[in-house]
């Protein structure tokens, strides 16, 4: 071989190890897909789809019957989410549209950090102050015995999605084209109207996938919805009801399960349908990011 | 009169939107005065260099520093390679096409996986499929799957502001593709990318769900040598804390406790983050001067 044929395939060599470096993170979730479907199959399998998704009795380490419904934590689930949202998505887009547009220079460079250190802190810590602070706070404003419930859940959630929110929106709204805003201030619109009627709208598919994203979170966010929500495994009549959570669930329970088991098998189906639920929103949140920037930089 | 209207919503407008900021700044704030003043007061050497005793009720923390500590190195020796490998491939090697879509689609797609299901498939495959069992590095490599996403993301970033020009000139002069990458792009990326990992690691350090099953324990106090206890159970700051607010039998008593763990936690994170900073913003000004 002459050196320089040598040299060829020392340089392919090397660019096939970066390759495979970049093929593991395909195989990491390709693998998380399969293995929580093969452990949690057999256990779709033995106790029947509708027994699962649509029954709310779980009860899985009842002497008498046994039973794996899981419809009351996805209802619980989707209940602490969505009240998460309809705090973090006003004050999240708000927030957003003052630090890209109005905010001064300096006020800026206060309020970036603070969004920075907040998204930083532990979901653990988090749920601590869920526990000392927020609980009590809410125990004696609505007169209930203790406030560990799914407002409690949603209030915390909404603190931990608020940075994913902002950041993307934020992003969304700073790259809206000047030309969009001059167009507006030239017809007389003010600053304000601009901001709500041009700028906002034009960034709205990127705010639409900084929310989906604070979903995504939301959705998946684990230790603080254990500590703050009471961990009732019923469905939730109202906001001050105690609720557990898919996630919860799974905290609470694998420890106490046997491997192999059917419980044990049946919290791998609440994990697959974690693991789809984030997947979809994360897929949707991808794709209207993606024809949006399309958009803009045409 | 209708013009006085406008003016006076654009006011009220811009007056709503400070709030909601001004809102976030407290929130942070008020977090940050919670713990801080009520976390000091347990804050001793004791408490810092003790193992807890008398029941968890007394003593301290140290025993969960160094399982943190051990945690974290295992997910950098995992994640931070592999990393950095795949963000060289994707913005030095690969061409747009179908593969790197996917590996992205992949990579995005990872990032929103729930924690708590990184611990299910780490207990599945390294606990027990590896048959790594409880143990530091199982525990390790499950927050280093976590991390990959984020220490990618970080890398490719910082590969990005390598400036063209260098690339150009080394392959200009005959250099290979990867005697270029080499000399002429990784030693300008490293900083961006250790401020990268930097942040991802304070974001592992903090998480508790991935650790849960694959190795943390409730009390664990024994701190054998350095490659034994890699293979053993080990107790971490995060899940101190839950225990201490939720598990523990005298939650009242041990509050003080819990706050401290807290606070020790906390300026863990943001002292990590501020490291991450200080290296992006010493790397910033030494690229203006090139």
């Amino acid at each position: 071989m002459t050196p320089l044929q040598i040299r060829r395939l020392k340089e392919s060599a090397i660019e096939k190890f970066f390759m495979s470096n970049g093929l593991i993170a395909v195989i990491i979730l390709l693998g998380i897909f399969s293995l929580l479907f093969i452990e949690g199959y057999p256990a779709l399998k033995e106790i029947g789809f509708s027994k699962i998704f649509l029954s709310s009795k779980w009860n899985p380490t009842s002497p008498v019957q046994e039973s794996y419904g899981i419809l009351a934590m996805i209802v619980s689930t989707l209940m602490v989410t969505l009240g998460a949202l309809a705090i973090a998505v006003p004050i999240g887009i708000a927030c957003a549209a003052y630090i890209a547009d109005v905010a001064s220079p300096r006020m800026r460079e206060i309020v970036k950090p603070v969004i920075e250190i907040l998204a930083g802190i532990p979901s653990v810590v988090v749920g601590f102050l869920g526990i000392i602070v927020v609980g009590p706070a809410l125990a004696k404003l609505f007169n209930t015995s203790n406030g560990l419930n799914a407002i409690n859940g949603s209030i915390l959630l909404a603190v931990m999605s608020l940075p994913t929110i902002i950041s993307i929106s934020e992003d969304a709204i700073v790259s809206v084209p000047q030309e969009f805003k001059n167009a507006s201030l030239a017809l007389g619109a003010n600053r304000w109207q601009t901001l709500i009627k041009v700028t906002v709208p034009s960034a709205m598919s990127g705010i639409i996938a900084s929310v989906m994203l604070g979903m995504g979170r939301a959705i998946g966010e684990t230790m603080t919805v254990l500590m703050a929500c009471g961990n009732a495994p019923a469905i939730p009549q109202s906001f001050l009801d105690p609720v557990r959570t898919m996630t919860a669930t799974i905290a609470i329970e694998l420890g106490e399960t046997v491997q192999g088991g059917l419980h044990y098998r049946s919290l791998f189906v609440i994990a697959f349908v974690l693991f789809i639920m984030t997947f979809l929103v994360n897929l949707v949140s991808d794709t209207v990011l993606q024809k949006y920037q399309k958009v803009h930089s045409q | 009169m209708k013009w006085n209207q406008i003016k006076i919503n654009q006011q009220l407008g811009f007056f709503i939107i400070r709030l909601s900021a001004i809102l976030i700044i407290c929130t942070l704030l008020f977090i940050l005065y919670d713990i801080f003043s009520k976390g000091s007061g347990s804050i001793s050497w004791e408490f810092l260099t003790d193992k807890p005793r008398m029941g968890m009720t007394k003593g301290g923390i140290w025993p969960a520093i160094v399982g943190t500590f051990w945690v974290s190195l295992v997910t950098i020796i995992f994640a931070v390679p592999i990393g950095m490998f795949t963000a060289t491939y994707l913005n030095e090697y690969a061409k747009q096409g179908r593969m790197i879509r996917i590996i992205r689609l992949a990579i995005r797609n990872l990032s929103g996986v729930p924690s708590i299901v990184y611990g299910l498939f780490g207990f599945a495959l390294f606990t027990l499929m590896l048959n790594l069992g409880l143990s530091v590095i199982s525990s390790g490599l499950t927050l280093g799957l976590l991390t990959l996403p984020w220490t990618i993301t970080a890398s490719e970033e910082a590969l990005k502001t390598v400036p063209m020009s260098y690339r150009e000139g080394a392959l200009a002069l005959g250099a290979t593709k990867w005697q270029t990458i080499r000399s002429n792009v990784l030693p300008y990326a490293v900083p961006g990318m250790l401020t990268g990992t930097i942040l991802g690691l304070a974001r592992a350090a903090g998480e508790t769900a991935p650790i849960l099953f694959t190795g943390v324990a409730f009390f664990w106090p024994i701190l054998p040598k350095f490659p034994t206890l890699l293979g053993q159970q080990f107790m971490a700051l995060p899940y101190h804390l839950f225990i201490m607010s939720t598990q523990h039998h005298e939650i009242v008593k041990v509050r003080p406790l819990a706050y401290g763990t807290a606070l020790v936690l906390i300026v863990l994170i943001i002292s990590m983050n501020s490291l991450a900073i200080w290296i992006r913003y010493r790397f910033r000004k030494k690229y203006k001067r090139v």
